[in-house]
């Protein structure tokens, strides 16, 4: 039976269809208000706001907020906008989904296809990691970043967030590189390849689906993380989630409201980005082995 | 001289024996068919031989090279896996000479060498495809060419057919014949079909839970099997297996089966008559085939032993070629062979000719046979 038939035959049908799109509507819109309300006061000058009105447009459009929350509000101390905090996020994201990536593939790769005794104890550890509060480890974090003299840079930054973002990725990959058919594995040790051959040649071209997931989670999570950030950056390391909120919180004199919202919008960019680039496979690769073909 | 050997294998995955001291031995270019039911260890024997598994104790050499504890790459042998197991993101092409390009063989060499494998298994045309294009049989012929390609010492196949619809089944079945025979590579082949291993082996090794029930050829495992398991698991519709008394006078033996309704019935034996008297009085197995069960005017005239009785029948089952009649002896259904237009119908009385000289004895105790 085709959806045209169905949709119409009877008016009952129809009524249940109209309301059903009345409700999804109403959440779209409940769910996208506070981002209108962001954008519309990001683009209006103070007095504007202070007249009281937030969701009104702009009488007045103009890009100043945004160019002063990036280049010259007063972070903390310093007027120096939000940019060099989010170049900070950049250097410490990028390594970070990278390797903890990387690493969390091998791990899934060796827990499925290279077994070995109590490899499923090592799993479980693996993943008991993912329920960790990050509070409990801060202060062993601190000793080992001092200990290894990387305290208070990008570097340490990275190295927690690789070692936080671990089991996550591993249990990713190791749920994905359970459903990948074993005998392809064994196909090729018996054509020769080794053990990064078959990594390489055989499991990683067929992981994109699962790489986009892992790749959204573990950007998203790091680069919106606030605690580590504040606990373990110094200026030159400080992520752009702490920068906005002492952008919020420490300019004295006037709250500049729609230079916060630009400031905010900023510090969320890049996250919706990679959710609108790559959004679709993350569907896709969150329902990869849940249904056979 | 066997070309490949194997002696006292024994697997274990911790606890569990999966093969318990497996002894075989296959001449070069022979067809070594390895039969049993799932969960008898028959693929965990492959994987062995072709070391995908390790070997808990004994010994495989191939060629007079022990390679126990070679990695799967040094044997010098192919494998056809049953899921074909061809690499998704790789075109047939690069599928076939993967191996060679982890062996550092050059461009050109691979090249010619996919040509000509592409040519013996006609799949010249599929060569720039990725196997989510290829229909099943496509995919096995692929599969075969990319085992081809190696020109191994052995040859392993991991149930290749049973993914294939019944048709393209046989088919194939076929081809690794022909292929076989043109090439004359040794090859050992996993299946649980008996008619496969029955048509394509020159010597079957029938398993049953890690044990090896018997090997022999083809005719020996049909004919004489070796246990009651054996005759039961090799010939479709499988043998008759009925509950019988052996009596003797003199040296005159019979085997005698209860009837429902009617006197028992006794078919004189001659096979091995006095070794049986001294089992006189003594519950056996009386075993036999369909086709040596048949209507009088289709009996094999060259057997020197047939026994005509009358019994009731059950059931016809037309085929086609044969007609199916099912009747009851000793509290068992037996199916007889008749020709296609014999003259019988169900609820009827029928005369059936028993070819004694294909009948076997078993020993319901022990399991094996007996005669």
């Amino acid at each position: 039976m085709s959806d045209e038939k169905m949709v119409g035959t009877t008016t009952g049908n129809r009524l249940l269809r109209a309301l059903l799109y009345t409700v999804l509507v109403l959440f779209a819109v409940y769910y996208l208000l506070p981002l209108y309300v962001m954008v519309v006061n990001s683009v209006k000058p103070l007095d504007e706001i202070r007249q009281g009105n937030m969701l009104s447009l702009p009488a007045l459009f103009t890009l100043e907020p945004w160019a002063k929350a990036w280049s010259s509000a007063q972070v903390g101390v310093q007027p120096t906008g939000l940019k060099p905090y989010f170049f900070n996020s950049i250097l410490m994201v990028v390594p970070a989904v990278a390797i903890s990536t990387v690493l969390g593939a091998l791990n899934g790769y060796v827990l499925t296809k290279w077994r070995f005794r109590g490899d499923d104890v090592v799993f479980g550890l693996i993943l008991l990691s993912c329920f960790i509060p990050f509070q409990i480890a801060l202060i062993p974090a601190a000793r080992i970043l001092g200990f290894l003299g990387i305290a208070g840079t990008t570097t340490g930054l990275v190295l927690i967030h690789v070692v936080y973002g671990l089991g996550f990725t591993t249990l990713f990959f190791r749920n994905y590189y359970a459903a990948f058919p074993t005998e392809l594995v064994r196909a090729a040790q018996i054509d020769g390849a080794g053990f990064f051959q078959i990594f390489r040649r055989i499991l990683l071209p067929s992981s994109s689906p699962i790489i986009v997931v892992t790749v959204i989670w573990q950007f998203t999570n790091i680069w919106n993380d606030f605690l580590f950030g504040v606990s373990f950056g110094d200026f030159d390391s400080l992520p752009m989630t702490v920068a906005l909120n002492n952008l919020v919180s420490s300019s004295g004199g006037v709250k500049e409201y729609n230079v916060h919202f630009a400031g905010a919008i900023l510090a969320a960019l890049p996250t919706l980005i990679v959710y609108i680039v790559s959004g679709r496979y993350f569907v896709r690769g969150l329902m990869a082995g849940a249904v056979k073909g | 001289m066997s070309f490949l050997k194997i002696e006292n294998l024994r697997k274990s995955f911790g606890k569990v024996d999966v093969l318990k001291g497996i002894d075989l031995e296959i001449e070069e270019g022979g067809f070594l068919v390895l039969v049993g039911p799932s969960g008898c260890g028959k693929s965990t024997l492959l994987n062995t031989i072709a070391g995908l598994e390790s070997i808990t104790s004994g010994s495989i050499s191939i060629n007079g090279r022990l390679v126990n504890n070679l990695h799967p790459s040094q044997r010098d042998i192919a494998m056809v896996f049953q899921s074909y197991a061809l690499y998704p993101n790789m075109t047939v092409a690069q599928n076939i000479g993967f191996g060679m390009e982890i062996r550092g063989v050059p461009k050109a060499e691979r090249d010619a060498a996919i040509a000509k494998v592409a040519e013996t298994l006609q799949i010249g045309q599929l060569l720039d495809r990725k196997p989510s294009q290829l229909s099943g049989g496509q995919r096995q012929r692929v599969a075969m060419g990319r085992a081809l390609v190696r020109e191994p010492q052995v040859f392993l196949f991991d149930e290749p057919l049973s993914n294939l619809d019944a048709k393209l089944r046989v088919d194939m079945r076929t081809e690794i014949k022909r292929l076989h025979q043109r090439m004359g590579t040794t090859i050992v082949y996993v299946t649980h079909d008996q008619i496969e291993a029955m048509t394509l082996a020159s010597r079957i090794a029938v398993l049953k839970d890690g044990v090896l029930q018997q090997f022999g050829t083809p005719a020996e495992i049909y004919n004489t099997p070796a246990n009651l398991f054996v005759a039961d698991f090799m010939g479709s519709p499988s043998m008759n297996l009925i509950p019988a008394t052996i009596e003797a006078s003199g040296s005159d033996v019979a085997i005698v089966m209860q009837r429902e309704g009617g006197a028992p019935l006794a078919l004189p034996f001659a096979n091995g008559a006095g070794a049986l008297a001294a089992r006189k009085g003594q519950k056996v197995v009386f075993g036999i085939r369909p086709e040596a069960l048949t209507d009088p005017d289709s009996a094999d005239r060259n057997a020197r032993h047939v026994s005509e009785l009358d019994c009731a029948i059950e059931v016809i089952e037309p085929a086609g070629s044969d007609t199916f009649a099912v009747t009851r002896l000793g509290g068992r259904e037996i199916v007889a062979r008749l020709r296609a237009d014999a003259p019988i119908s169900a609820g009827q009385t029928a005369r059936l000719a028993f070819n004694l000289d294909k009948a076997v004895l078993f020993d319901p105790e022990t399991q094996a046979r007996i005669a």
